[in-house]
């Protein structure tokens, strides 16, 4: 891989330090801004994920949370700040050295963003077929393996117009899983969902950081699912993360926004527009 | 006092609207040039994705065809009757061949062929292209690690650069066809001479320049449209202002090449 070269040349004491601290911190987000026209969305947005943890950032509707998810695979750069994957600043990667790195993400978009042109394996095998040279039906059956551990079967050969919106997302899911990806991005995994269908996704997730041993950042503002999921809770609201702690910390939070918005009251700091 | 403060703001909003429009538009010129750069280079990288661009000839081009064969046995036809009637004024009918041959080479072929090409392919780009963007399909793309253009655009602008000269000789033959068959047994023009005639005055140039003329079209069919769905915002209401304003923008644009091409091909 080529991100290797991108760091620094350090001596050895300061490489394995700098290894030590990759290990704990696999995502590093520093004094995130970005702005579209007018509208200052994120105004200095700090945030440290772990590896192996599941970090779940909740705010309102246009508080800037999937500006921020948009961020950290490179959708969009950052006006200022930065943003650190394995020790490599990937906000201003070129695009071939940002590819390399998107390989190892994975992530499900709020409407599953399957590619309605394509059958069910197609979507799941897509970067397969992109990024190796695997035949036909090796990808297929990858494919299948993959919708399988979504708990799909049997639905390869449809086309996405024909699946219901909670399988939608779990082959959206599985395309994500496809390239065995280290950091998977959750964009709204339960929203539009029954509160079944939520469940059984909040699940999956849970199943998948096991299986898969991933590091995850989902957005949501589905308390519930929040609460299932996260190892932490990181609270966004006017462009800055306004507390991060664990579930049980979020609940007993003092910080009135959280309160707020935690206890889902149209009564407080936050205005309902 | 009000009428100078009135006339004031009048005169300054007419000056912010005509120069928010022009900033608009250049942003648009310098964003359509970008992704054409963009397009061209991703173009000769490896790997070619055949599938794609077949999948794209077809939708470009044997899906228009039934309508670019009406269109030309229609034009052609027509193209005759009033070639003859004012031919036939000065007793020239035995002159009309290369007249209609040359209509149809030179303007008819290619112009209508790229106007009806823009009208139901470049909607069909736009449209769908609109509906990937809104969706979060071009973002799932980019996810994993695949470029839009070169997996979107480029299929697209090979297909608009290959099918319109193919359409245009299958217009083009259509036309002079149906202007023969009108021309002889409606008109009974001598169709010995009619053939000789055709045969005399016409030179591969025509030919040759209504082809170039069809390429520039595809090319501007094709990347309008990429770049209309590409950027696409504000959901269904986004992806139907971007087909319109894909359809009138490469129709416009097809009219104005139009003239400067034949300024400089034909002179």
């Amino acid at each position: 891989m080529k991100i290797g070269r991108l760091k620094p040349p350090l001596p050895r004491v300061g490489a394995t330090l700098v290894a030590y601290f990759q290990m704990i911190h696999v995502i590093e987000i520093v004094n995130l801004h970005k702005a579209f026209n007018k509208k200052h969305v994120l105004q200095g947005v700090d945030l440290q994920i772990e590896r192996g943890e599941t970090m779940v950032v909740i705010g309102g509707s246009g508080s800037g949370k999937s500006v921020l998810i948009k961020h950290v695979i490179g959708l969009l750069s950052p006006d200022e700040g930065s943003i650190v994957v394995d020790g490599v600043d990937i906000s201003h990667l070129r695009e071939n050295d940002m590819n390399e790195l998107r390989k190892r993400y994975g992530m499900l978009f709020q409407g599953a963003a399957l590619f309605d042109s394509l059958t069910v394996w197609e979507n799941v095998g897509f970067s397969l077929m992109q990024h190796t040279t695997l035949s036909k039906e090796e990808i297929k059956e990858k494919a299948k393996q993959k919708l399988e551990m979504v708990g799909l079967k049997g639905v390869e050969e449809l086309m996405p117009s024909e699946l219901s919106g909670g399988m939608r997302k779990r082959v959206g899911l599985a395309r994500a899983i496809a390239m065995e990806p280290q950091i998977i991005l959750y964009d709204e995994p339960t929203t539009g969902l029954d509160p079944i269908m939520a469940d059984a996704i909040n699940d999956l997730i849970i199943e998948m950081k096991k299986r898969l041993n991933v590091t995850s950042i989902a957005i949501t503002h589905d308390m519930v699912s929040a609460y299932k999921i996260a190892d932490k809770i990181a609270m966004l609201y006017e462009g800055r993360i306004q507390e991060v702690g664990t579930p049980d910390e979020i609940k007993r939070s003092v910080n009135p926004i959280v309160r707020q918005f935690i206890t889902g009251s149209s009564v407080g700091p936050i205005k309902a527009v | 006092m009000t009428d100078t403060v009135l006339a004031g703001t009048m005169f300054t909003k007419t000056l912010a609207y005509i120069g928010g429009r022009t900033i608009r538009l250049m942003g648009d010129v310098g964003r359509g040039f970008i992704m054409f750069g963009q397009t061209i280079s991703w173009t000769f990288k490896l790997p070619v994705n055949l599938g794609n661009i077949f999948q794209q000839v077809e939708a470009v081009g044997v899906n228009s065809l039934p309508v670019v064969l009406i269109m030309a046995l229609f034009t052609g036809m027509v193209l005759a009757i009033q070639t003859y009637t004012g031919f036939k004024r000065f007793n020239a009918e035995n002159y009309m061949g290369p007249v209609v041959a040359l209509s149809m080479l030179r303007e008819l072929g290619p112009v209508l062929t790229g106007l009806i090409v823009s009208g139901r392919a470049g909607a069909a780009m736009a449209a769908e292209l609109g509906t990937m963007r809104v969706t979060e399909q071009i973002d799932a793309l980019v996810t994993l690690a695949t470029n839009p253009v070169k997996y979107l655009v480029v299929p697209r602008f090979i297909a608009g650069l290959v099918v319109l000269p193919l359409l245009t000789v299958i217009a083009d033959s259509t036309g002079i066809i149906g202007g023969y068959l009108v021309s002889v047994h409606v008109l009974h023009v001598n169709s010995e001479i009619y053939i000789r005639m055709t045969r005399d005055y016409l030179e591969l140039n025509d030919v040759f320049g209504g082809l170039i003329k069809a390429c520039v079209f595809g090319i501007i069919i094709s990347v309008v449209s990429c770049y209309k769905g590409f950027f696409t915002e504000g959901g269904a209401e986004g992806v139907g202002k971007a087909t319109t304003g894909a359809v009138v923008m490469s129709m416009m644009l097809i009219l104005i090449a139009n003239y400067f091409l034949a300024a400089l091909i034909f002179r």
